[in-house]
């Protein structure tokens, strides 16, 4: 019952992840600086909405409530939801996005590499079918912050700035709290120290192709596993869960 | 071994026969001025089309009301997309640019079909800009995949596929809506009563008013004239409203068994017009977006281009 618990707890943390990167990624359809591009971040967006709903059907089987996948998206509050603060950033400009999403992506690439070998058979299978899609990810998002940070005087000093700012929110993507410990201990949950070096090295290696320096030990904002998030959460809840507050009747 | 004859025929002499044989005509081949003009004028709005065409849908993707409907949605977005780079690495085979089309649409010297200069209001437009719009565009570009232009034709045959299934998933959230809720069933009216009018325009003038239609015609580049083909999707369209309960917001359809079509009221052509001439409700704001979106990512297109003059 309590490892149910915390297990409940964790399937929002990475369904909620991947629901607001998809959604904010979404917002570049039609604004991108290429058709190419376009396709790209819509690709990527596309995938992290194909692993929310995965995990939201799961959760919903074994909370058996009741609930589908559309229940977890669009009837929770702003408080109810545990994303990392990072995913909710707003998109800025392309290089913003990209520091965003490299960021995050590569968070997930190790997350998941760790939780292929989760004793959880759904989560072990998520995260070896979601690998595929991450690695993508990365690469895509990697590429774009070398050729951003070699490539004009602007770009540099433009994605510089965008890793520097959102660095703060980088430690927040490793924030457990007592139920998610609890798994790490019981072998479900990947242990988080080991993603972050992981992380880490794979960051170190992107900013140095990029001639990019790696920004300064800073304050890291915390907060999003006790559902305490920015004032941007609330606005992207508005757009998306609209139709289904409006017309809480209706099915789609 | 030798080319016996065809040595001896002129350009225009090989590119009559091609025509007149139905074989396509290839970027190498020698064209008359005037069929290379045409055509890199139809086949980069026709790309223009496809991408501005990305706007009014995007509209929705943020505020899908599902995630299912979300995920339909935006896949269907990124396709029009791609059939956007179809068409421009197309129509850069007759020896213009993307970077120069995408220049005389922001420069407003190329156009894009004018259904996208409607506003999509309600979620119900996803509907109808899927069945009505894409299903329009299907009839017009299953009649291009034989198009005499071999790059033109085989862009139409990938998208073809596609496009019916945007038309069938606009078709389902329609079905859905009708069989909704009183709310619902009133937004897809609603969607109709707006969409109808615009799409069935959007085959272009009737063919006594349409003063290119016989070059293409005689070049095969049309192969059906703008009367023929918005018949054809009249006639199928129809039946389709009628399964799902809505009614089609012209009083004048009627059945016609002598012709075996259906008669159709009188279409307005002043509003039609106004709106190709830049006074529909979104046309400077479609083109304010796509302007924009360039724009803003001018330094981004510069970097690449700089890492890659740097990295070979
Ligand atoms: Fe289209
Ligand atoms: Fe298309
Ligand atoms: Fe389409």
């Amino acid at each position: 019952m309590e490892t149910s618990k915390n297990l409940i707890k964790l399937l929002y943390r990475l369904g909620d992840n991947t629901l607001i990167y998809g959604q904010r990624l979404a917002e570049w359809c039609s604004n991108g600086p290429t058709l190419e591009e376009d396709v790209a971040l819509t690709n990527i967006s596309l995938d992290n909405f194909g692993q929310t709903r995965a995990i939201y059907s799961h959760l919903a089987e074994i909370e058996n409530k009741g609930k589908t996948e559309d229940d977890y998206a669009f009837r929770r509050n702003e408080r109810q939801f545990y994303n990392a603060l990072i995913v909710e950033r707003p998109n800025g400009h392309f290089g913003d996005t990209i520091a965003r999403g490299f960021l995050f992506d590569a968070f997930q690439l190790h997350f998941y590499q760790e939780l292929t070998k989760s004793n959880n058979e759904f989560l072990a299978g998520l995260a070896a079918k979601s690998l595929k899609e991450v690695q993508y990810h990365v690469r895509h998002s990697g590429e774009w912050v070398v050729r951003l940070g070699d490539g004009t005087d602007e770009s540099k000093e433009k994605i510089q700035k965008s890793i520097n700012d959102m660095w703060e929110f980088t430690g927040d993507m490793f924030a457990t709290d007592s139920a998610i410990d609890k798994l790490t201990e019981e072998g479900v949950a990947p242990n988080y120290n080991l993603v972050k070096e992981k992380w880490t090295k794979t960051v170190e290696e992107v900013l140095y192709r990029a001639t990019l320096k790696k920004p300064e030990d800073c304050y890291m904002q915390k907060g999003s596993l006790s559902g305490l998030h920015s004032e941007f959460l609330g606005h992207l809840l508005g757009d998306m869960q609209y139709l289904q507050r409006a017309y809480p009747d209706s099915e789609w | 071994m030798s080319t016996l004859g065809e040595a001896t025929m002129t350009g225009q002499e090989l590119f009559d026969y091609k025509i007149e044989n139905d074989l396509k005509i290839e970027p190498k081949d020698w064209m008359p001025e005037d069929y290379r003009k045409h055509l890199q004028r139809q086949m980069s709005q026709h790309a223009h089309s496809e991408v501005i065409g990305m706007q009014p849908e995007g509209n929705w993707i943020l505020r899908a009301p599902s995630l299912r409907a979300k995920v339909i949605l935006l896949a269907k977005v990124q396709d029009e997309a791609g059939h956007g780079q179809y068409l421009y690495s197309a129509a850069e085979t007759l020896g213009k640019t993307r970077d120069e089309f995408i220049n005389e649409l922001q420069t407003g010297k190329a156009k894009y079909s004018s259904i996208f200069n409607y506003p999509t209001l309600t979620w119900a437009d996803m509907g109808a800009v899927g069945w009505l719009v894409d299903g329009a565009a299907i009839v017009n570009q299953v009649s291009l995949q034989r198009t005499s232009y071999g790059p033109y034709s085989r862009a139409m045959v990938k998208i073809c596929k596609e496009e019916s299934f945007h038309q069938r998933q606009g078709y389902e959230i329609m079905a859905q809506m009708a069989n909704g809720t009183p709310e619902q069933k009133e937004m897809a009216q609603d969607a109709l009563n707006r969409f109808w009018w615009p799409s069935i325009m959007m085959f272009g003038p009737h063919d006594g008013d349409s003063p290119r239609t016989g070059n293409a015609m005689k070049w095969k580049i049309k192969r059906e004239t703008n009367d023929d083909l918005r018949q054809q999707f009249i006639d199928k369209t129809v039946a389709q409203a009628e399964v799902i309960g809505l009614t089609i917001p012209d009083p004048d359809l009627k059945w016609n068994e002598e012709r075996g079509h259906y008669d159709f009221g009188k279409m307005d052509w002043d509003e039609f017009w106004n709106v190709v001439n830049g006074n529909g409700p979104c046309n400077k704001q479609r083109l304010q977006h796509h302007i924009d979106a360039h724009k803003n990512g001018s330094w981004v297109r510069k970097a690449a281009n700089a890492y890659a003059e740097k990295n070979g």
